[in-house]
């Protein structure tokens, strides 16, 4: 019966003493205080695009993104770069373009106007390709006034003014998005039959599609390849162009900042490209070529403009008009 | 004149979030957003730290790079501010930033992104200070009542640092001197190119 007690306190005793003990011993192998995650290791073991990255407790999941370093690389890329590639690929077009008309001068109808008229493009063609090259047009200067407006047009009118027309040109790039892409389809729908590309191209492109010199008139149907590739260029563009800018007016369905900093530098390379070509089809079908505007004003063109451009379409055309209207012989 | 820094001493921050909730009052910002916010590293793990973060107001600001407007503008105090009038609300800055600082109040129809709205390190903006349309667009100018950043200021551990860059990475030395540990000056290495070396 005495004997518990005083076990009970030498075990207590040895109990305390062997906490006691242990702890300093516990405390020097482990700090937890001490031990912590550290920014500079964390940083350093991040690959290329990695974040920090932790928990949150508001409903933005994405504010959990707590440093994303190379977010800055793309700075240089938007603000520089592209900067650069956009004026050259406008300057240097119309600078081409310049230097063409100079020395080859306005491309006239050879045989000269017959006053006979052809129908090439009917009303739906017409309002396809007018809805689609309106739209591009606003777009394209609202977009370029997006990379080169602070450095262009701001000392011209001053902050306040060039903010207004920048958020004007903001709202019509978002909205005049959705015609230009339906506008898109219908102009795929309309032509792609015409644009398979054929042997035919090949002898048109080996003459330089008698652009280069007089007299050259290489056959074509109802599009040439200089037409085909124009028509590839703004199909396959235009695409890249909606499918980006899609992604870029919903960001939070699009993904992370990473994928969106490579949707607007796609965004903005295609723009860039897409408008220097077009600056060149509006060259040929205005100013550069006698007889080419109306295809697209009236719909109707002078059928020597045809014969010389279009050979083998007026034989088409021709042919199948003379079919119908012809009756058949009695016999 | 100061160059005006934040600095989240991890190693006492106990994600209370007053910080957070401190600056959607000062400034009555709108739904959604949050200027300043507190991110938890390795949660639930040893060593877990808790950081609080807005916008770091970085040396060569890469949103003031990538703005098709110029909206942004660094004060003598080397904040960046920006222009709510001039900007569009594009996202471009949202893109750049390493901090995800910038956010966007959803103001028009199918979600359009309004006016960016993100930290002023509570110095309101171009308009004059202390005025009633700096107070509705950027919230209050504490900077110009001689205050600092009102997260800051109020934070109950002092984990949170504002105030001249040299003068708060000192603060900082000291105490990881003294203790013996510290997890960095978070964001600073990627803000401002240097860190705080102890």
């Amino acid at each position: 019966m005495m004997a518990n007690p005083i076990s009970r306190l030498i075990m207590t005793l040895g109990l305390v003493l062997g906490v006691m003990l242990a702890a300093p011993a516990a405390q020097a192998q482990v700090n937890p205080t001490q031990q912590s995650v550290n920014e500079g290791a964390l940083l350093e073991a991040l690959g290329s695009g990695g974040n920090v990255a932790g928990r949150i407790t508001i409903p933005d999941e994405s504010a959990g993104y707590l440093i994303k370093p190379d977010n800055k690389l793309w700075a240089a890329l938007q603000g520089d770069t592209l900067h650069q590639i956009s004026i050259w690929a406008v300057i240097g077009m119309v600078a081409l373009l310049t230097l063409f008309y100079v020395l080859r001068g306005k491309i006239r109808v050879d045989g000269g106007l017959s006053g006979r008229k052809i129908l090439r493009f009917n009303t739906i063609e017409r309002f396809a390709h007018w809805t689609l090259a309106s739209t591009f047009i606003i777009l394209a200067l609202s977009g370029l006034n997006l990379i080169i407006g602070k450095t262009v047009i701001l000392p011209l009118l001053g902050e306040a003014a060039f903010g207004t027309l920048s958020a004007w040109g903001k709202i019509a790039h978002n909205y005049l998005a959705w015609p230009f892409m339906v506008a898109l389809v219908m102009v795929l729908l309309l032509w792609v039959v015409h644009n398979i590309p054929n042997r035919l191209d090949l002898e048109w492109l080996k003459q330089g599609g008698g652009l280069v010199k007089k007299g050259v008139h290489p056959p074509a149907k109802k599009f040439n390849a200089g037409q085909k590739i124009i028509f590839w260029a703004v199909i396959a563009g235009g695409a890249a162009l909606s499918y980006t800018g899609v992604m870029l007016l919903f960001p939070a369905e699009a993904g992370t900042p990473a994928d969106w900093q490579f949707f607007q530098t796609i965004h903005a390379l295609t723009a860039a490209v897409l408008s220097a070509i077009i600056i060149a089809h509006i060259y040929i079908g205005s100013v550069g070529m006698e007889g080419a505007f109306d295809a697209m004003g009236t719909g109707e063109v002078d059928e020597n403009w045809a014969k010389e451009h279009h050979s083998l379409w007026v034989e088409e055309v021709k042919g199948s008009k003379a079919s119908k209207g012809r009756t058949q012989p009695a016999e | 004149m100061a160059r005006m820094k934040f600095l989240c001493d991890a190693d006492r921050c106990i994600e209370c979030n007053a910080c957070v909730t401190a600056c959607k009052n000062e400034h009555e910002v709108p739904w959604g957003i949050n200027r300043r916010r507190v991110v938890t590293i390795n949660d639930g793990l040893p060593g877990e730290r808790s950081v609080s973060m807005a916008c770091m107001h970085c040396t060569d600001a890469p949103c003031a790079a990538v703005c098709p407007v110029s909206c942004f503008y660094t004060t003598d105090d080397g904040v960046v501010l920006h222009n709510k009038d001039t900007c569009i609300g594009c996202g471009y800055c949202a893109y750049a930033c390493p901090f995800g600082a910038p956010q966007y109040p959803q103001t028009a129809n199918f979600g359009t992104r309004g006016k960016m709205d993100k930290c002023t390190y509570c110095s309101g903006g171009p308009e004059p200070d202390m005025s009633q349309a700096e107070y509705v667009k950027y919230g209050s100018n504490r900077l110009a009542e001689g205050k600092l950043p009102l997260c800051a200021e109020m934070c109950s551990t002092k984990s949170l640092l504002a105030g001249d860059g040299d003068i708060i990475a000192e603060i900082y030395r000291e105490r990881v001197i003294t203790r013996g540990y510290g997890s960095g000056a978070w964001g600073w290495r990627t803000a401002y190119g240097e860190t705080v070396t102890v």
